[in-house]
């Protein structure tokens, strides 16, 4: 196997990882916190508590996050196919990984949300603010800075997501390290797709933890 | 509305009782908070609630902005009733009280200017306005040069400062403070309290404040209640509340600060030091305990001063003294009768 030949399909490959991972972390991110946002704000004692809505997305998230992602894939290949129209690809690996992100993302954000000290909660109820612009403009804001890094830690979640899904031929660095790296018994090859991951991983987590430091001030 | 709410009455409790339910579903416990409260807050004055921890104080000063919903009775805040509104009709009304807090609860992500700007955003100021109310606001406590920057580079006191600061924004009737020193040293509570009178002879705005000091309240309160297991169990000019403390607790709080009555092992000392017989007398501007004194040693009883102290409280004597009375028994209960005559007397108790 040539360099040649193989380094423009790694930076192809690097494009797909790139693509399936970034339109996921925008799906799952938006609607993970909607969900997260409902988990926090329906609990027990918090601004809209809603017992049963909690009790249901509580095990609506339970339900879905336990699954490995591998098999989600799997299982998900028939409603996959009707929503996307294919079962392979890069667009139905978003599809699936979506499913799979937006629960990890929704706990994330249901956690960091807890960390809001209710004083200052109760500060703005005081002020005769509503409850949905307590949400918008003091929690979310209070939340930020760890919102960013659960968000970061997410990321590389999503990327080992992405490398799996190669195995449904979604393409990306997990599909060319598997196909042209371990098939062919060729280390090297492989070893570039994880070198190109750890490379991607670090820009993210390093760009995370500076804008996290920024809003956080420390 | 009940015959002693009067015009100038700006919160009154009427029987207003507050029940937390805990526990699981199937074994529900109850804790009654606040109890049977009877309270008119007038306009103008500060009015502190003294209490100890979880006797109900900060649960009370919370149903005058529905923070807590009441469980019975009625309440009004400057005539509007708060119990039974929702949250989004409470906004008016608390958009007229203030409230500050033992931990400050500061916004971390705002700036100084921040946090005092952002009620006024809410209740939809214009920007010019704003900025103009913030500025205003700044100097009022002392902290324009700090307007940039985050609570966490500000000390406990300039923190609470803020705090004021962002409840007097959208101009309330009525501050609530919330054990507003507690989290700070003696010094920086001197400088609290000053700024919390201003606010009220200042800007004319009455104060509710809740405290387990009575430090707190001998130096700002016009009048208070006293606070026991959910229960008022005392109200009272702070004048009248020191120098005739009724309930036991008050009786405590109190000796906390005017240690002008002896405790147990000290009654002891005093026993073996004084063969007399031992009575605590409280003294006031108004009785004339030194005429009762010099009538009874014409009547052959002879008295010493074991213990006490009195103070001056809002231009007022006040405190108690321990007297030792040596004499035959009968002219000795003849003292006390002409003591109790003038003032409150009570023997030293085992």
């Amino acid at each position: 196997m040539e360099w040649s030949a193989l380094g423009p399909q790694l930076l192809d490959a690097t494009g797909q990882t790139l693509y399936m991972v970034s339109v996921t972390l925008v799906l799952a991110g938006l609607i993970g916190l909607a969900v997260g946002m409902g988990l926090y704000v329906t609990r027990r004692g918090s601004i809209l508590e809603n017992g049963p809505l909690f009790t249901a997305l509580n095990l609506l998230v339970n339900f879905v996050r336990p699954i490995p992602f591998i098999i989600l894939l799997a299982a998900l290949g028939q409603v996959t196919e009707s929503v996307v129209g294919t079962r392979l690809g890069p667009n139905a690996a978003i599809f699936t990984m979506t499913i799979g992100a937006t629960f990890a993302v929704a706990r994330i954000v249901e956690q960091n949300l807890m960390t809001v000290d209710p004083g200052v909660i109760e500060a703005a109820r005081s002020m005769g603010v509503s409850r949905w612009k307590i949400i918008t403009t003091v929690i979310l804001p209070e939340a930020l800075g760890p919102l960013v890094l659960g968000y970061t830690f997410l990321v590389i979640g999503i990327t080992d997501m992405s490398a799996m899904a190669g195995a449904i031929g979604a393409g990306g660095l997990g599909d060319f390290a598997l196909r042209l790296g371990y098939q062919r018994f060729n280390d090297q090859v492989t070893w570039a797709a994880v070198i190109v991951i750890i490379i991607l991983v670090q820009l993210v987590q390093f760009f995370g933890n500076w804008l996290a430091r920024r809003i956080m001030r420390r | 509305m009940s015959p002693s709410a009067t015009a100038d009455t700006l919160v009154s409790f009427r029987d207003v009782s507050k029940v937390f339910v805990t526990g699981s579903k199937r074994r529900p416990r109850t804790v009654t908070a606040v109890d049977s409260v009877d309270l008119d807050i007038r306009r103008g004055e500060i009015f502190a609630v003294i209490g100890y921890s979880g006797a109900g104080k900060s649960t009370l000063v919370r149903l005058i902005n529905g923070l807590e919903p009441i469980s019975s009775g009625t309440l009004e805040v400057a005539g509007n009733r708060v119990d039974g509104r929702s949250e989004s009709q409470l906004a008016p009304i608390r958009r007229k009280i203030g409230m500050i807090f033992q931990q400050f609860n500061l916004f971390t992500s705002r700036t100084v200017a921040g946090n005092i700007d952002y009620p006024l955003k809410r209740a939809g100021w214009k920007p010019e306005e704003r900025k103009a109310r913030v500025a205003e606001l700044l100097e009022f406590v002392g902290l324009t040069e700090r307007a940039g920057n985050y609570p966490e580079q500000l000390s406990g006191g300039q923190k609470q400062r803020v705090g004021i600061a962002r409840a007097l924004a959208s101009n309330p009737e009525l501050l609530l403070a919330d054990e507003s020193t507690s989290a700070l040293d003696p010094e920086t509570t001197q400088e609290v309290l000053g700024l919390l009178k201003r606010v009220n002879r200042e800007l004319g705005i009455t104060i509710v404040l809740i405290t387990h000091e009575m430090d707190v309240v001998r130096a700002t309160a016009d009048r208070v209640a006293v606070m026991d297991s959910g229960r008022v169990v005392e109200t009272g000019t702070t004048a009248e509340v020191f120098a005739h403390p009724r309930a036991q607790t008050t009786r405590k709080f109190v000796s906390s600060v005017m240690r002008t009555v002896p405790r147990a092992d000290e009654i002891e000392k005093l026993r073996r030091e004084h063969p007399g017989r031992l009575v605590l007398v409280d003294v006031t501007d108004q009785n004339r305990i030194g005429d009762v004194l010099s009538d009874a040693a014409r009547d052959g009883v002879s008295f010493n001063i074991a213990f006490g102290g009195i103070s001056i409280l809002q231009s007022q004597s006040f405190g108690t003294l321990t007297l030792s009375l040596t004499g035959s028994d009968e002219s000795v209960d003849r003292a006390v009768e002409s003591l109790r005559a003038v003032t409150t007397v009570r023997e030293v108790s085992e």
